[in-house]
């Protein structure tokens, strides 16, 4: 499966809304529909599919702001 | 010899005086000339630290000098053992054991006297007097804030993410004298840039009087406003509350004044430190983002000693939450999400100090996290729902607040005097 396809299925499953596929651009934190827990659910849910540990040092907000930054961000760490 | 030596410095706490702030601004300058023109003046920054290091911590009797000297060599080396261990091997005990022993002088300082308090010890500290000036060999001033850059340290090169262990630099990121009492709480590789790039001209410039206006912000915040609340007000206000007792309006006034003053006194400190930093060129982060109007607890603590909380949610609450998710240690993920809370909230409750407050601050800010997740967790399922708009805002503000204030109130340890004294 693509990245954004696993991504996406991971943030709609977290988020609990299909918005996330509709909009790449909605603002999660904003909305209140991602905080740093789902972020951390996350990244054990992205290395369980995958198979690669994603290594999160430091958080930053808006590394995590929408769905498109997310994709982006775990295509650059693949 | 030494003693003579160094009482040819003069002797403040950062910060604290004018004479301080003319001394800074004086031996500044040659920095600030080079940086006008793109340049770092390492030596001369290096000669300034050691200079800044001796006006603080050398004084007459030489123990936090001794203290601070002793604290940085363990560390060092400390962190150069467990580097060179890494690049070879990566057992988890191993860092565990590292991260224990980055800790064990902070923790020495904080049960030393604890200890030597309880009754039950009392016998001991007859037969051996010398055990109450323990922590003074160990402690000093600001050896918290260095506990937090030298466990990230560990943490960093565990992660794999620090390759290569510059002694100089390290010393340089320990030693950063602006920030060494009290923070903000730097990071190791943000820090490191800095220090390896100087700003550009045009860049250094807006720095300069970012950095400059910082201090005179801070002026207005400690000299003026912490001290109208904390050295005019707070004494008033505790009398009042003292002649009342238990819960009076003198209680209630004592909440807010001391709210104000401690984050007039901090902020105003944090505006010192970050804007010396920012005339030497560095962007140490910011601490404090205007609190006072977060919407609930956890934007609190995005807002409040910012680079204290985000130390916390990276080092201990991001990494214990993915341990705890991954082994599936809990059934529900909301389950572990509070326990992590109070966890991390009870280990910031124990760096405070051991004493009863803190551990009910600790103790009332994990659950009114946890609450307030239900409660984020509830208007995220009925988000389309619930009204939504400038009064509800406001409403949540000043919630917030009273929260926190009252949450400062424990804090502040005054209940322990109107109660038990």
């Amino acid at each position: 499966m693509e990245i954004k396809e696993i991504v996406l299925d991971i943030l709609e499953d977290l988020t609990g809304t299909d918005e996330v596929r509709e909009d790449l651009s909605l603002d999660l934190f904003e909305e209140g529909l991602l905080d740093s827990l789902a972020v951390v659910q996350f990244l054990v849910d992205i290395e369980e599919k995958t198979g690669k540990p994603m290594l999160v040092t430091e958080f930053h907000k808006e590394e995590w702001a929408t769905p498109q930054t997310i994709i982006d961000k775990v295509v650059a760490f693949q | 010899m030494i003693r003579q030596f160094l009482s040819y410095f003069p002797s403040y706490s950062p910060y604290e005086n004018p004479s301080y702030f003319i001394l800074l601004g004086v031996a500044l300058i040659p920095l600030v000339v080079q940086l006008l023109r793109g340049k770092r003046m390492m030596w001369y920054q290096n000669i300034l630290t050691v200079y800044f290091l001796i006006i603080s911590f050398g004084g007459p009797s030489l123990r936090s000098a001794f203290a601070l000297c002793s604290y940085i060599l363990w560390q060092t080396i400390l962190v150069y053992i467990y580097f060179k261990y890494r690049q070879k091997r990566n057992n988890t005990g191993i860092f565990y054991g590292a991260v224990t022993l980055a800790i064990l002088p902070l923790f020495l300082v904080k049960i030393i006297p604890f200890i030597n308090s309880r009754t039950w010890f009392e016998p001991v500290v007859n037969n051996h007097p010398s055990l109450l000036s323990v922590p003074s060999f160990i402690g000093f001033l600001g050896i918290s804030y260095l506990t937090f850059k030298a466990v990230q340290m560990v943490m960093e090169i565990r992660d794999g993410i620090i390759t290569e262990y510059h002694i100089g630099r390290y010393l340089q990121f320990m030693l950063f004298f602006p920030t060494i009492s009290s923070g903000p709480i730097d990071r190791y590789r943000r820090f490191e840039s800095d220090l390896l790039n100087a700003p550009e001209k045009n860049e250094y410039v807006d720095m300069l009087s970012t950095g400059i206006h910082k201090i005179f912000m801070g002026f207005v915040y400690k000299f003026i406003l912490a001290y109208l609340f904390g050295t005019i007000l707070l004494p008033k206000m505790s009398h009042a509350a003292i002649a009342d007792g238990g819960i009076s309006w003198g209680l209630i006034g004592y909440m807010y004044i001391y709210t104000f003053y401690l984050f007039f006194d901090f902020a105003g400190y944090s505006l010192f430190a970050i804007g010396t930093s920012n005339i030497m060129g560095y962007n140490t982060p910011e601490n404090f983002n205007k609190p006072f109007l977060a919407k609930n607890i956890k934007d609190f603590w995005d807002r409040w000693h910012i680079s204290l909380s985000s130390w916390f949610r990276d080092y201990i609450y991001m990494r214990l939450m993915f341990t705890l998710l991954k082994k599936k240690v809990f059934k529900s993920r909301v389950v572990a999400s509070n326990v992590g809370y109070f966890v991390l909230f009870l280990i910031m409750a124990l760096w405070h100090g051991l004493t009863w407050f803190y551990l009910v601050y600790g103790l009332y800010h994990a659950t009114l996290v946890c609450v307030t997740d239900w409660w984020l967790r509830f208007k995220r399922k009925h988000r389309k729902k619930l009204p939504k708009n400038k009064y509800t805002h406001a409403f949540a503000v000043v919630l917030t607040f009273h929260a926190v204030a009252f949450g400062l109130l424990l804090f502040s340890g005054f209940l322990d005097t109107l109660l038990f004294k």
